[in-house]
């Protein structure tokens, strides 16, 4: 029987995010905000100067001696194991010895009365180096032969053939760059020791068990002896799944030698140094199609700049050929990764995974397509896009198509073909603005690609007063994980949201978790609470069945639990049942049903499901500077049914924004030795509230339910919507394809900074 | 002179009797009040996740800014009411309505960056009850937001408009008092220390004279806009420090006929409306330099002094002719803001001296003037490329051209070339396209992470052809808000 209630919080509810009040007023907790223990230290890095080398001698003695510090750590201090690569290779060392890597290599920790004589200290260190060659960029490091940092991937379908026979050929190289998270809370860990072995590590990072399982593995004690918390964070974007293992085995180990808590937090210019980002890609591509504008064959190689070490490039490079049919079906099809090791920073997560810059090499080949064929590009995506029962080049049937119909109401609301027209009338007219309009899809496949992260766990207590405690393995950094979550469970036990408190994670509550990545946290955690949501339902039924003499389909429970004609308010019932013994806690359990990958073979269904979204962006082109404005911006995004439309509405604006600031005016620049010029927002430069489109609708579709059996019919939303934007950049292009009749697509690589539009401009004027 | 570091901070009077010169604000905030709400976002000014608002007196009257705190010193905030986001709250206790608009508008996820926000947005609601998409969007250049997208913040700040209530707010009901407090504060030199390390407030500029003379290698700071860098990234010892920022006799600002005078601490946006007023055609480029928290903290006169390359009003100034004067306990010198400019890192500034004021020539009637600024991002970024233009014509003859640029040389530097092609020419696109093509000969500019030599020349050349367009009413110019 279902209780027609409907309480404050269900499923499907904007509410607001659980922390709204405490974030306005100040009041919510990040890890720098706790409280420390008397005698807190504070510990800093000391890095590499050189992108290359070999360390001759290090000599620390000045930095021991000086003012206020306590210990300086180096890779002989390591009671366990030097290595921190979330991936079993053994690539990524704690402190680098003998031989550091790229500039900026963490290769000794100072742990001071306060940061910044811990700062200070780290500079007066004299480090001799043999200086070697070195790579930065991914071209260079294959001349070089610097090889793979993981193994690549090849993913084939179809006849080859078909790239010989087609009637129409082309191919072309297309740069696009990497991506600072600047995430605005910056890596931080905090580490208090315990008794024995044991040791508490506060931090702020998307992966609580990594770095559970990191801190023992450096201090070579059991997982049993660590406990990793997140109350929130700052922002994570995929930067704190593997990239908070070195501030937190620094904390930790220093914790444990000193005695003392000890914190780590490091500079805005070190976190950008010392830190993974976005990977940026070299990918050569070939395509061949015919007159009506259908692709036949597609063959690339994606070089990316994995960076000195594996960390998640291996993933992320197969995310990168798994999307680079984006929405399109190729029916014959070679796509082959190449992970390459460069002497920088090792690239890691973000948002998407590798993804977009698989996105954007479909889009640029309909682009050439269209351009090449004189016809407007949207043309080309709708000929193209996957039909149901197609195969992808991973094999996988797409069985949940709904771009059409997103297209169909996406051109109607964005009158899309109007537009078209009056920005190509206003171009003709020859004057210094252009114009250009873009309507681009994004189609992405949900799931771990490493199927045994795609499970999840949840504990869920109801105290005897009523009160709820609720914990998952997810972790909360502003995408309202914790609230939909939250929300599950009100709607599950029918109660209002008021009675759950939404506790930090910890890895002594849910062991064994995997990474908030992959957009799959409420997917994951949703269905775990669900889970546990339900043992407590069957629990507290049969009790009040039988201490009523009711059939259990009699018994609702909810904020009034109603028992045959009987009443009684919840906190009232719950109590019985605590004097009743029954128990009051349960641990819920998910895993993912049908996915299954074999990399070998490059063929499985590594995804549950599919999110859609399309946008049609217009822009404006100052063709003197190559500014640019975004004049309109309308989205329309497949969240599944929302668990809550306000929440996922924000992820979906938030996504746009970042993903145009990828394409746009964020640049990673290195000079000649190897050294991140791009290093803080005064250099690197991330949208602001003026950059945003002027006009920006975005609306969820909220016809679409997930046809596969997800948390209420939702689906993932964290990053399909950062490819939306591809549609900014194209509309960049076709503006500067104006100076030439739009004979040819300029090929701008991103990011379409003012200055490449510009040079662009001149290339084509 | 006192010993002895006096502001309010929201409720409380904070008395210091030791403090180091390069404490900054947010240090003191978050370690030593454990005033966390304030955040550390990136400690060099350009995230606004330490938004504070700080009141001073000026002319008697309090005003609020909001500032970055991460490059705030601790004692540039004598005499001032430091206001974070603790003291924030609503009529009757609960949520202020900044805050209760950015809670119903969805204006926060992370959360991080928030009460920056709430503190920018609550300087904006109390200068500026009814403001347009310009005003807001303006006000926000200061703060980044990764998460949102903005598009709920700028709504709220809308929303906390139509809300209004200035008139019961905290902050006006309490003015008597605070100003009263903070008139309570004597104007007297200022030097407080810990250890060796010295930091001194002159009490006026004679007074700034005399400290100078007895500390000629003493770092002035002003707005610490740039200052503040040195210490937060460079680590650098900045003592013995002389703050001005502080000091009314800096802060004049004069019109006589033909000129208008300002003193060397006038911040850009105390001056921003004289820009409006006088320079209209330079507004646009004004509100580029820096974000808001910048513009209310750094002074022209410390652009100009520090001699950067990349300062926005050093091309400004030079185009419009302007000078400045220098002070000793020698006395006082003029010079054209050109000449100040010797090389890279090296300026026309003797020991114990320091830039008092700046003289602008008015604009005259056959002027016609531009001021144009490229950068990867519009605003809030430091300039690839920028120029200033200064063109008298008599209509159809261009009789005198002054045009500097920034970013393309070692130094803040005129087109001499360009300038040469323009002199005694015809009014025409033709000259200006000869000017175009003749400004490549003036400058070598650098390739680096903000832009190419190649871009800058483009840019340079542009800048010409744009003066022309604008001058002869043609389409050119992208405007975000109408």
């Amino acid at each position: 029987m279902k209780q027609d209630v409907i309480v404050k919080g269900a499923a499907h509810t904007s509410i607001i995010h659980d922390s709204a009040i405490k974030h306005v007023t100040g009041q919510a907790d990040y890890t720098d905000d706790l409280m420390m223990p008397e005698g807190t230290l504070h510990g800093y890095l000391g890095l590499s100067t050189v992108a290359h080398g070999r360390i001759l001698s290090m000599d620390l003695d000045a930095v021991r001696k000086a003012p206020g510090v306590h210990l300086v750590l180096t890779a002989e201090d390591i009671p366990g194991v030097n290595d921190i690569s979330p991936n079993g290779l053994h690539d990524d060392p704690v402190f680098a010895t003998p031989e550091v890597q790229f500039l900026g290599q963490p290769i000794f920790a100072v742990i001071a009365e306060t940061r910044d004589l811990a700062r200070r200290a780290c500079k007066l260190a004299r480090v001799e180096y043999e200086e070697l060659p070195f790579s930065l960029d991914a071209i260079a490091a294959r001349d070089a032969g610097l090889g793979y940092v993981t193994k690549p991937l090849k993913l084939a379908r179809g006849d080859m053939a078909e790239m010989g026979t087609a009637p129409r050929r082309l191919e072309g190289r297309l740069t696009v760059g990497g991506q600072e998270h600047f995430y605005l809370e910056s890596q931080i860990a905090f580490a208090i020791p315990g008794e024995d072995d044991e040791v508490i590590v506060n931090t702020s990072t998307q992966h609580p068990s990594e770095v559970q399982h990191m801190v023992a593995h450096v201090l070579d004690v059991p997982s049993n002896a660590v406990v990793v918390n997140v109350r929130r964070m700052g922002g994570g974007f995929g930067g704190k799944e593997s990239q908070m293992n070195i501030f937190c085995v620094t904390a930790a180990l220093a914790a444990k030698k000193l005695k003392r808590a000890v914190k780590i937090r490091p500079d805005r210019d070190d976190d950008f140094q010392i830190t993974g980002k976005r990977h940026d890609f070299v990918i050569d591509y070939r395509c061949g199609y015919d007159e009506t504008g259908k692709i036949h064959a597609v063959d690339a190689d994606f070089y990316a700049r994995c960076g000195f070490s594996a960390d998640l490039s291996g993933p992320v490079t197969d995310r990168a050929l798994f999307h680079a049919d984006n929405a399109y079906y190729y029916p014959a099809v070679e796509l082959r990764s190449h992970p390459m090791k460069t002497n920088t920073v090792s690239n890691t997560a973000f948002r998407g995974f590798g993804g977009p810059q698989g996105v954007i090499m479909a889009e640029r080949i309909v682009e050439d397509i269209a351009y090449a064929l004189g016809r407007d590009p949207l043309e080309i995506r709708k000929a193209n896009l996957y039909q149901n029962g197609q195969l992808t080049p991973y094999h996988q049937e797409v069985e949940d198509q709904i771009l059409p119909r997103i297209f169909e109401e996406l051109e109607a609301s964005s009158d899309y073909h109007a537009r078209r027209r009056a920005v190509l009338d206003w171009n003709a007219r020859g004057g210094t603005i252009r114009k250009g309009i873009a309507l681009t899809p994004v189609k992405f496949g949900i799931s771990f690609t490493a199927t045994w992260y795609n499970q999840a766990g949840a504990l869920i207590h109801i105290y005897s007063d009523g009160s709820i405690h609720l914990n998952h393995g997810g972790t909360e950094m502003g995408q309202g994980l914790n609230t939909k979550v939250a929300q599950v469970v009100a709607e599950a036990l029918s109660v209002s949201i008021d009675r759950i408190k939404i506790t930090k994670t910890t890895t002594e509550k849910v062991p064994n978790t995997s990474a908030t990545a992959a957009s799959s946290g409420s997917d994951l955690n949703g269905m775990a609470a669900l889970d546990a949501c339900e043992q407590l339902l069957a629990r507290l039924k049969a009790f009040a069945a039988e201490a009523k003499q009711v059939d259990p389909e009699f018994v609702t429970i909810g904020e009034t639990v109603r028992i045959g004609d009987e009443e009684i308010p919840f906190q009232d019932f719950i109590n019985t049942a605590y004097i009743a013994r029954v128990q009051l806690s349960a641990a819920g359990f998910y895993k993912t049903p049908k996915i299954h990958w074999n990399r070998d073979t490059g063929c499985g269904r590594p995804f549950y499901y599919y999110a859609y979204g399309a946008a049609c962006a217009e822009v404006s082109v100052d063709t003197l500077t190559g500014e640019y404005v975004v004049e309109r911006a309308d989205v329309l995004h497949d969240v599944g049914r929302s668990l809550n439309p306000a929440l996922d509405k924000g992820q979906v604006e938030g996504a746009f924004i970042q993903g145009m600031g990828w394409l746009t005016s964020e640049e990673l620049w290195w000079d000649q030795k190897g050294r991140l010029r791009t290093h803080a927002p005064s250099t690197y430069k991330i949208p602001l509230a003026s950059d945003r489109p002027k006009v920006f609708n975005v609306a969820l579709a909220d016809w679409s339910v997930n046809r596969e059996n997800t948390i209420k019919r939702s689906k993932a939303v964290g990053e399909p919507p950062f490819m939306l934007p591809i549609s900014v950049f194209q509309a960049l292009n076709m503006a500067v394809a104006s100076f030439n009749g739009y004979r040819e697509n300029p090929r701008i690589d991103a990011p379409a900074t003012p200055e490449r539009v510009l040079m662009a401009i001149e290339r084509l004027r | 002179m006192g010993h002895e570091l006096r502001f309010l901070l929201n409720d409380t009077e904070i008395r210091l009797t030791e403090a180091g010169s390069s404490d900054t604000l947010l240090d003191f905030l978050r370690l030593n009040r454990r005033l966390t709400g304030t955040k550390e976002g990136c400690a060099e000014g350009d995230c606004g996740a330490c938004t504070v608002l700080v009141g001073r007196l000026h002319h008697g009257t309090l005003h609020y800014e909001p500032i970055n705190a991460c490059i705030r010193f601790l004692a540039s905030c004598h005499g001032c009411h430091v206001v974070t986001i603790e003291h924030l709250r609503g009529q009757g206790g609960g949520l202020h309505p900044v805050q209760a608009a950015m809670v119903e508008h969805h204006g926060s996820q992370c959360g991080f960056c928030t009460p920056g926000f709430v503190m920018a947005l609550y300087g904006l609601w109390m200068q500026n009850p009814r403001p347009d998409m310009l005003a807001v969007e303006t006000a926000l250049q200061g703060n980044l937001c990764r998460c949102t997208g903005y598009e709920p913040i700028v709504k709220a700040a809308f929303a906390a408009s139509e809300a209004g209530g200035q008139n019961f707010d905290a902050l006006t009901v309490e003015r008597d008092r605070v100003t009263a407090a903070l008139s309570a504060i004597p104007r007297e030199r200022v030097e407080i220390a810990r250890g060796a390390d010295r930091a001194i407030l002159p009490a006026d500029a004679a007074d700034l004279a005399q400290v100078l003379a007895e500390n000629p290698k003493a770092t002035i700071v002003a707005g610490a806009t740039d200052v503040g860098l040195w210490v937060t990234k460079f680590l650098r010892d900045i003592s013995p420090a002389v703050f001005i920022g502080h000091m009314q006799d800096l802060k004049k600002i004069e019109i006589t006929p033909g000129h208008i005078t300002l003193g060397a601490g006038v911040t850009y946006s105390e001056f921003e409306p004289f820009v409006l007023a006088h320079f209209p055609e330079a507004l646009d480029y004004w509100r580029r330099i820096g974000g808001w928290q910048v513009r209310n903290a750094g002074t022209i006169g410390g652009n100009v002094a520090n001699g950067s390359p990349i300062g926005e009003t050093p091309p400004l100034l030079i185009a419009l002719g302007a000078s400045l004067r220098l002070r000793s306990v020698e006395g006082t010198r003029d010079l054209a803001v050109e000449d100040y400019f010797i090389d890279y890192g090296k300026q026309d500034r003797r020991p114990g001296e320091f830039v008092e004021s700046i003289t602008v020539p008015l604009k005259g009637e056959e002027a016609r003037i531009a001021a144009y600024k490229v950068s990867k991002r519009h605003h809030a970024d430091i300039t690839a490329s920028a120029a200033a233009f200064h063109v008298e014509t008599d209509g159809a003859t261009i009789i005198d051209a002054r045009v500097a640029f920034g970013g393309m040389a070692a130094t803040p530097k005129r087109a001499r070339g360009a300038e040469a092609a323009l002199r005694g020419q015809p009014f025409t696109a033709e000259t200006f396209e000869a000017a175009a093509k003749a400004v490549a000969n003036d400058f070598q500019p650098l390739s680096d992470w903000r832009a190419s030599a190649e871009y800058r020349q483009q840019l340079a050349a542009n800048f010409f052809r744009r003066f022309w367009l604008e001058q002869s009413g043609a389409e050119h110019r992208l405007r975000r808000v109408e």
